[in-house]
């Protein structure tokens, strides 16, 4: 009896930080998607030295580890400007993830056929309109399974974020892990969580793919 | 015929690398005349088309649409497009969008048209290219006639001063040629301003006014379709379309209707 409050009262604690590991794993991949989106097309149709940029600070942030960009984040940046450990987190994932976006999407915008591009410039669209309306909405289509492989990676790495202290799930874990002394059963509830969320976010972006795939 | 010049070419040239495709073309086009350009592959046709539309850009001469010259400096090469219709080889219509929506994109997001007057304008160009029953059909959906007869339509729901078709028939099976030409053939008949590259020398015959013949680079000979088939000037051009029509034959059947 008592094992089993024991083990309500640990399920309960790990979900109230379900809502902060969504939370920054949502704002992580919508900063990745945005800047990813943003560097990808830089590389492809950017200026010589603006694609070159764009090059490198993908190269760079992906020698890096994920928890060292964090760490920069939170004890360099966050000191500057005021940024929770929530916050600077979140975004530091999201700077890592844009630069494994970029390449996803540069893949995909390359495998647009290059005739889309001459016949929308063809009916007078501008290099910047044939990218947002003919371009992109293909490539972004064309993106959707590797990109589920990334938001599975960054909701897993999600869980790094507790190195500053952000109370997500496997912070509480640890909290219980802790005063417990109980670590299998407080880590297994922990990976369980993980588990079905990203097992939930790989079924809903299958949906997608299949409900906006292309035919080619 | 009218004699408004639409389409103005003087002296152009374009190289890539080393080699020179284009070698000092001129050319008129004037309006609701239909101009076949003929010749072996790999003489700048396709390239010569690219030029008039600034899709490639030229390295010397000079090209006007209408009274505007759209090769002076600080062209807006965007808007000289809007007036300028191109024709694929290959079709090029958008596959993430249906057959209406290829022809709407262009007046909602081009002309910034409302959507549903758009919708309207498309329809009736899908209606004048016979596929107004496709309208919701993705380019995957449909056959290689059609998708060419769509991207006719789309060339044309931006009401261009002439239209430009690039090889528009030889990607497709034999049998989906006739559709295509039929619809080139209305427009013809319509008094739409058309320069064609072809080989399809049915067409050439019997819809164009003037047919230029283009070899290496230069134009060899040009004149009215019917002197050029009947009485060419040069032994080469005679050569050319003994060849191309022995290859393609005149006439496919229920070809011109």
């Amino acid at each position: 009896m008592e094992f089993l409050k024991d083990l309500i009262f640990l399920i309960n604690y790990l979900l109230q930080g379900t809502g902060v590991t969504l939370g920054v794993t949502l704002i992580a991949l919508s900063t990745g998607f945005l800047f990813g989106t943003l560097l990808a097309v830089l590389r492809v149709y950017g200026s010589k030295p603006v694609a070159r940029f764009a090059a490198v600070y993908s190269t760079l942030i992906r020698a890096v580890p994920v928890v060292v960009i964090i760490f920069i984040l939170f004890f360099v940046i966050a000191s500057i400007v005021d940024l929770s450990p929530f916050l600077s987190g979140a975004l530091a994932l999201g700077f890592a993830s844009a630069a494994y976006q970029s390449e996803v999407f540069r893949g995909a915008i390359l495998s647009v056929p290059a005739g889309q591009m001459m016949a929308a410039r063809a009916i007078g669209m501008s290099r910047l309109k044939a990218i947002s309306y003919i371009i992109l909405p293909q490539a972004i289509r064309l993106a959707i399974p590797p990109w589920s492989n990334e938001a599975a990676i960054v909701l897993k790495d999600s869980s790094l974020v507790f190195v500053i202290g952000v109370p997500e799930i496997l912070r509480r874990a640890q909290y219980v892990s802790a005063r417990t002394l109980e670590p299998f059963i407080a880590f297994s509830a922990a990976a369980a969580i993980y588990f079905i969320m990203t097992f939930l976010v790989n079924r809903g972006l299958d949906f997608f793919e299949r409900r906006y795939r292309i035919l080619m | 015929m009218n004699d408004e010049t639409i389409i103005r070419v003087e002296d152009l040239r374009k190289s890539y690398q080393e080699s020179e495709i284009i070698k000092g073309i001129s050319l008129t086009v004037r309006e609701q005349e239909v101009v076949v350009i003929i010749g072996p592959s790999g003489t700048g046709k396709s390239t010569l088309l690219r030029c008039i539309n600034l899709l490639t850009r030229p390295d010397s001469g000079r090209i006007w649409l209408k009274e505007q010259e759209i090769t002076a400096p600080h062209t807006d090469e965007d808007k000289v497009r809007q007036h300028i219709g191109m024709v694929f080889q290959d079709f090029n219509l958008f596959n993430h969008l249906t057959a209406l929506q290829n022809v709407t994109i262009g007046l909602t997001k081009v002309l910034r048209m409302d959507s549903r007057e758009a919708r309207d304008k498309g329809l009736w160009e899908l209606e004048r290219v016979g596929l107004v029953e496709k309208a919701a059909s993705y380019p995957a959906q449909l056959s290689g006639g059609q998708k060419q007869r769509v991207a006719i339509a789309r060339a044309l729901a931006m009401d261009p001063d002439v239209m430009l078709f690039d090889e528009p028939t030889s990607a497709l099976d034999p049998e989906l040629i006739g559709e295509v030409l039929g619809v080139m053939q209305k427009l013809a008949r319509e008094g739409m301003t058309m320069l064609v590259v072809t080989h399809e020398m049915g067409f050439a015959r019997e819809v164009s006014d003037r047919i230029v013949f283009m070899e290496n680079g230069y134009i060899v000979e040009e004149g009215p379709s019917r002197q050029m088939f009947y009485a060419p000037k040069f032994t080469r051009t005679r050569e050319f379309l003994g060849k191309i029509s022995e290859l393609y034959g005149e006439n496919r059947p229920g070809e011109m209707q």
